[in-house]
């Protein structure tokens, strides 16, 4: 027996009772989930920006120097080079055990910059986290956290998780390394009002629909008399004709978005965006050399079936609250109607404004006609083949 | 500068920055990668790695980790030294080294009960597990259960030295009435055995400083706890001991020399902010500030082994009498030690609910402690009120 073991043992009689005099490890995690408009996107990406989280990773450095090694001399002492020189491992190591999934979408994580912040036990590095989860808000994020589970099962990791304008927080440790947030009661309306959003956006950065149907639009403030185009008598009688036209629009496109979202239908979406091209094209040949002048209605309606498909893929890669589905399916519907509408608003006055002009009705509608005719048939080419010509 | 860095900082989520330079010392880590303690945690840790199941190996690291811990107060070696007993952490019936081990580091933590499950299971199994008795005697006291304290007492007097043996009864016998007869066996055990280490020394002197500030001998208190400074080891709990002593005898410019620079401690911190307070000293602000920031540290993870300090903490230094009570009494159901008591004597009597303190003076009638400051603590909870 070693007395000194149990000299030992009986000095360590002293310390029941009395705490620890440092710290054990934790680190610190800071996710804010935030509302931002889904504006940074290039055009024609069909994803909507994911770039609703941000957050912040801080480690202690004494504990990574025990995980990975930073005091790269052995004198130490961890100077801001040492660290420096090894941000890259710092982050793999870090990043290769925390895992975020939002609405049950794994997100990316990425540390863009590293600084320093000073705790109650020492100096800790923190990570910036540029998190990317595709699509809207989520209204659930569940976080794998796995920091040091090996070297330390008394190493935990506090989450500061603000949302919404709450705040909660949370203790990871190898008892509870999985945890789910739902974030704060999604109210219907906020929902709602993100899809519509989100609607919104779809159609104005969806330039094969907006060029489809400003093709339908073009010919409104007009009228095909004994085969010419001249100009329309009253106002009215052009917005009817919009109105009849984008109402058809409108109730096909619902038509098929719905049955595509809830599943009822399904098209192969290389067939689908082939066919939104193929409409394009006619559409603003159509314009040229009339062959539906009279119903341009039915067109609208015929052609609306397809497109609804090609915006029911956008809404699948948004990702459908399940427990908002039809929600979310009107608010999109509704957000891709006010985009319309606001594009009519624009375009109506104006047109009307300039049709007896040679500028209208030479270049913006047959030149237009057949730009837009050749831009349609490029994207046909690309869908049909497969291939990338344009940037958008 | 890292120091005052880390007073300044306080709340967790204060500024990042981005350091000017490459050669800005961030962090001073426990010692240098050549040290030989260093060296010796990096050669078993490797030695572990190349074979996790080797239990010899694992124990080694375990309690060259836990000597760190005992040495300089740093809890994140209790984390590394329960990693390398990973592979028999949750076996029923691990090796018995292992299991002795295993419940140094879960009484640590104040898991006590599943400490001495541990423990018993230990000396069943091997009754020569001296360590294991030793454990046993300290859980028990802490748990105030005299009669199994006295018990384990005697197989450690059987098993190790006979200066351990005898402060090991002493111990008992100085908080169960026989505080006088303790003080004198301890008295004649040193000079008795004037080749103890100088570890078993400091424990009897600790003991001993302690029994005779129980007893109202300020003088011989005094004396002893300077001889047991003399040994120049450096220890925590002895520290600490001492600070509150000087505290009572409204001392505090000495608490200030004597924990001069041992701000990384949180015991010892608050001792530090205690003396600044009485003082008035300018260090006041900062280390209040700072120890507030630890508790709350704490807080966030869910630790609560710190609550008799926390009581101390919220009801000197932040006058919240209710608050402290709460700790107090959270504290008293797992820790039965005259400290504990005195927090919960001083809370109680503070927020001026005599009721509160119940259960620590129903202790002090059974156990018969001997004990100045706490007798004056009762006898201003049970006199008039207010």
């Amino acid at each position: 027996m070693s007395w000194r073991h149990l000299g030992l043992a009986l000095l360590c009689w002293a310390f029941i009772g009395t705490a620890q005099a440092h710290k054990p490890s934790d680190s610190y995690l800071s996710l804010r989930v935030g509302d931002q408009k889904a504006g940074d996107q290039k055009a024609g990406d069909q994803q909507a920006s994911g770039q609703q989280l941000s957050g912040q990773w801080d480690i202690a450095l004494r504990d990574l120097d025990f995980a990975i090694g930073l005091d790269a001399d052995g004198d130490g002492r961890i100077t801001w080079g040492e660290t420096r020189a090894k941000h890259a491992e710092i982050a793999a190591y870090a990043l290769a055990r925390l895992s975020l999934e939002a609405d049950g979408r794994p997100c990316r994580i990425e540390v863009p910059q590293q600084q320093i912040d000073h705790h109650t036990d020492g100096a800790y590095t923190v990570l910036h986290l540029a998190i990317d989860c595709a699509g809207p808000t989520p209204s659930q994020l569940t976080l794998d956290y796995r920091l040091f589970a090996d070297l330390d099962p008394q190493h935990r990791g506090l989450l500061n998780l603000s949302a919404r304008g709450q705040t909660r927080t949370a203790v990871f440790g190898p008892e509870n390394r999985r945890q789910q947030f739902a974030l704060a009661e999604l109210s219907r309306w906020s929902q709602f009002v993100d899809y519509a959003r989100e609607g919104v956006w779809h159609i104005w950065i969806g330039f094969d629909h907006i060029l489809f149907l400003l093709s339908l639009l073009l010919p409104a403030v007009l009228v095909w008399r004994e085969r010419a185009w001249i100009a329309a008598e009253r106002f009215s009688g052009s917005f009817v004709e919009v109105a009849k036209v984008v109402t058809a629009f409108t109730v096909a496109h619902s038509i098929t978005l719905s049955l595509a979202t809830l599943g009822v239908i399904s098209l192969p979406s290389r067939w689908v965006e082939s066919a939104i091209a193929a409409s394009v094209v006619l559409a603003a040949l159509n314009n040229v050399w009339p062959v539906f002048h009279g119903r341009r209605w039915l067109v609208a309606f015929c052609f609306g079936l397809i497109h609804g498909f090609g915006f029911a893929s956008v809404l699948a890669d948004l990702g459908l609250p399940p427990d908002a589905l039809l929600l979310a399916l009107v608010g999109f519907n509704l957000g891709v109607e006010g985009g319309q509408l606001a594009i009519v608003a624009v375009f109506l006055p104006i047109a009307f404004a300039l049709r007896r002009t040679w500028l209208y009705r030479r270049v913006v509608f047959i030149g237009g006609s057949l730009l837009i005719a050749l831009l349609a048939g490029v994207w046909l080419a690309e869908r049909v083949g497969n291939f990338k010509l344009l940037p958008f | 500068m890292l120091l005052l860095l880390t007073l300044v900082a306080g709340a967790a989520w204060a500024a990042p920055y981005t350091p000017t330079s490459d050669d800005d010392v961030l962090e001073v880590l426990p010692a240098r990668a050549a040290d030989p303690g260093m060296r010796e945690m990096r050669e078993l840790r490797a030695a572990l790695a190349r074979n996790p199941t080797d239990a010899n190996t694992a124990l080694r690291l375990a309690r060259r980790y836990y000597a760190e811990v005992a040495a300089e107060g740093d809890p994140r070696y209790i984390g590394y030294a329960q990693a390398a007993l990973a592979p028999w952490w949750q076996q029923a019936d691990p090796p018995v080294e292992v299991r002795v081990m295993r419940a140094v580091l879960r009484q640590f933590s104040h898991q006590f009960d599943a400490a001495l499950v541990d423990l018993r299971a230990a000396t069943d199994q091997d009754p020569q597990q001296g360590e294991a008795w030793a454990w046993q005697a300290a859980i028990h006291m802490v748990q105030a259960d005299y009669p199994a304290a006295r018990e384990a007492c005697e197989h450690v007097a059987a098993l190790a030295t006979p200066i351990i043996g005898t402060a090991c009864r002493a111990g008992i016998d100085a908080i169960t009435g026989h505080a006088a007869e303790a003080a004198a066996a301890l008295q004649a055990a040193l000079a008795a055995h004037p080749d103890a280490s100088p570890e078993e020394q400091l424990w009897v002197l600790t003991r001993l400083a302690e029994t005779q500030d129980r007893l109202g001998r300020p003088g011989e208190a005094d004396a002893t706890y300077r001889r047991a400074l003399a040994l120049q080891i450096t220890d925590g709990y002895l520290l600490a001991a001492y600070a509150d002593f000087l505290l009572d005898q409204k001392r505090p410019a000495e608490v200030l020399v004597l924990l001069k620079d041992k701000t990384r401690s949180d015991l010892l911190l608050l001792r530090l902010a205690l003396a600044a307070q009485a003082l008035n000293a300018p260090q006041r602000k900062a280390w209040q500030d700072d120890l507030a920031a630890r508790f709350e540290a704490a807080r966030l993870r869910g630790d609560a082994t710190h609550q008799k300090e926390e009581s101390r903490f919220v009801l000197a230094l932040q006058g919240d009498a209710a608050r402290a009570l709460t700790l107090a009494q959270a504290n008293y159901a797992v820790q039965r030690e005259p400290a504990d008591a005195r927090a919960l004597l001083e809370a109680a009597l503070a927020a001026h609910d005599p009721a509160a303190a119940a259960p620590a003076l129903q202790w002090m009638a059974s156990s018969h402690i001997e004990s100045v400051a706490l007798q004056a603590l009762a006898g201003r909870l049970k006199g008039p009120t207010r």
